[in-house]
């Protein structure tokens, strides 16, 4: 097993770009969770199905543009974000009305509810989409790869799903930090009687929190199915990656969330060119165990008095 | 006018306000004394509905607040300044003070609110956990007052603060309902503070008024026996 300083130097650049990748629908999954956990303080075991409910819309929509002629499928992905944002946001709201909101300061309970209505949602997706993986065809301006020396090729797909995630992060730093919204939320999450007691309709904010993380984890499973094909189980492979990505980064941290889904992602992708990806999955949580036994509140934590 | 009549609160099986009526005019300050324990805190959770009342009546200028969720009552006009301030500690003096903003049209925060608060502009953006407590009470003051209440309600602004910002508080209470013309309703141990700033003084035991006069009429000798162990 010689390599070659050239080799390897290909080698980082290209498992690293692979990472980038993993990373990009990482962190779009772990945006949303670190909304829903970090801010309302729910487990929300099921938050792998939303995503799968954005790739199956996503899915849905290549089929129906797919059928316009060659216009419908280039640009399909362009409509397909939005509304995948949209049904999972939608989705998300329902299910807070008739579940979450009965389970707040109830974390034990709501992670079995949520773990079930995962499984539900599993069931529904194998009945109405069937047990086999589907796949949207990539359209051609994606496919294809940029190769900037002849050892190195880097897909486009991957590049357009960095631009997005790229996007998607700004635009929910910005809602949280900048926006009345944000405000109402890190208030209410700061302190529930408190927020009410400034006027703020709290459980309005928690809806559309809920709802919000639903609707990111949507997004990421548009750029999911450029990555992969969607079954009506490809949920769960993500759930405690995501999980991971969210507690390591400080549960609540935006910064942290980000940092901490990179260093998960490339990890995991440069070891598992090395050392296969189990072995590579192992060495990854050994770390991160030991990194959260020095700081067991995640890499970036608050200072400030309580 | 604020109007309570007949209230009655508690928790789970023990009910800690008792048929209590109280009436507040307007641009008046009521006091309200009472050891630790006697119910003035859950007095003022129930008037703003963090707590729900069992019974009883809460009207703000004829309007009937009492079945209202708390922020439809802010949005009426009281505001609330709890004790222990409570402000947001991961959220700057800035946005802390942008909160109590919610329920009035413009979102952009009035300057007058720095010239009452002037230490409150210096800190502005820090973290409101990061001030000190006397700080932290003036910020909770200053939240609750750009809502532009007609009703202040205050649960203990002294607790736990130096004696010489007391003094500070007792002015700066005096120079907002001088400005503003609101109606304050305070609950205090304090004896010489209140003597500072009430209009009037009632005395709360168990979960019902007991002693109420106006502040020139105050036996503060009686006032005092209540509020002694």
């Amino acid at each position: 097993m010689d390599y070659s300083m050239q080799d390897l130097m290909a080698i980082f650049a290209m498992q690293g770009f692979a990472g980038l990748s993993f990373f990009s629908v990482l962190l779009l999954m772990a945006l949303g969770l670190a909304i829903i956990f970090g801010q309302m303080r729910v487990i929300n075991m099921a938050h792998g199905e939303f995503m799968v409910i954005g790739a199956y819309t996503t899915y849905v929509v290549s089929e129906v543009m797919g059928g316009w002629g060659s216009w419908g499928a280039e640009y399909y992905i362009l409509f397909a974000i939005p509304l995948a944002f949209l049904v999972a946001f939608l989705v998300g709201m329902v299910v807070e009305v008739l579940m979450i909101r009965h389970l707040y300061h109830r974390p034990l309970d709501t992670l079995l509810a949520t773990w079930g209505l995962a499984l539900i949602m599993q069931q529904v997706f194998r009945s109405v989409f069937g047990a086999r993986e589907v796949s949207p065809s990539t359209p051609s301006w994606l496919d294809g790869a940029w190769t900037p020396t002849p050892m190195i090729y880097i897909p486009l797909n991957g590049l357009f799903i960095m631009g997005l995630t790229l996007v998607v992060t700004l635009g929910v730093v910005w809602l949280m930090y900048r926006s009345r919204w944000g405000l109402r939320v890190r208030s209410t999450m700061a302190s529930r009687e408190m927020s009410a007691a400034v006027g703020i309709n709290t459980r309005w904010v928690d809806r559309l929190t809920f709802a919000l993380g639903c609707g990111v984890a949507g997004i990421a499973g548009a750029a999911f199915t450029m990555i992969s094909s969607t079954g009506p189980t490809s949920g769960t492979l993500y759930i405690v990656d995501t999980f991971l990505v969210v507690v390591f980064g400080g549960a609540g941290s935006i910064s942290g969330t980000v940092v901490s889904a990179f260093l998960i992602a490339q990890g995991q992708s440069i070891l598992e060119f090395f050392l296969g990806s189990s072995m590579a999955k192992v060495l990854t949580l050994l770390v991160i165990i030991g990194i959260l036994m020095l700081r067991p509140e995640g890499l970036f934590k608050s200072k400030v008095r309580r | 006018m604020f109007e309570v009549t007949g209230l009655r609160s508690g928790y789970g099986q023990s009910e800690v306000i008792k048929s209590l009526d109280l009436t507040v005019g307007d641009n008046e300050t009521l006091a309200i004394m009472g050891r630790n324990g006697m119910g003035k805190t859950t007095l003022f959770k129930t008037l703003v509905g963090l707590i729900e009342a069992r019974d009883g009546k809460i009207a703000l200028n004829g309007e009937e607040l009492t079945k209202e969720p708390t922020h439809k009552r802010v949005a009426s006009g009281l505001a609330y300044v709890p004790q222990g301030r409570m402000i947001f500690p991961s959220l700057t003096v800035l946005e802390n003070i942008s909160t109590g903003l919610e329920t009035v049209k413009s979102k952009r925060i009035p300057h007058d609110i720095f010239d009452l608060f002037p230490v409150l502009h210096d800190m502005r953006h820090r973290k409101g956990g990061n001030l000190s407590g006397g700080q932290q009470q003036q910020l909770a003051i200053a939240r609750a007052l750009v809502s532009n209440p007609e009703v202040l309600l205050l649960d203990e602004p002294t607790e736990g603060i130096q004696p010489s910002i007391i003094k500070d508080i007792a002015k700066t209470l005096n120079d907002i309902s001088e400005m503003r013309k609101i109606t304050i309703v305070v609950s205090e141990q304090i004896l010489s503070f209140t003597m500072e700033i009430a209009d009037r003084l009632m005395v709360i035991e168990s979960g019902k008024i007991v002693y109420e006069a106006p502040r020139s009429e105050c036996d503060e000798q009686t006032i005092s026996d209540f509020l002694s162990v």
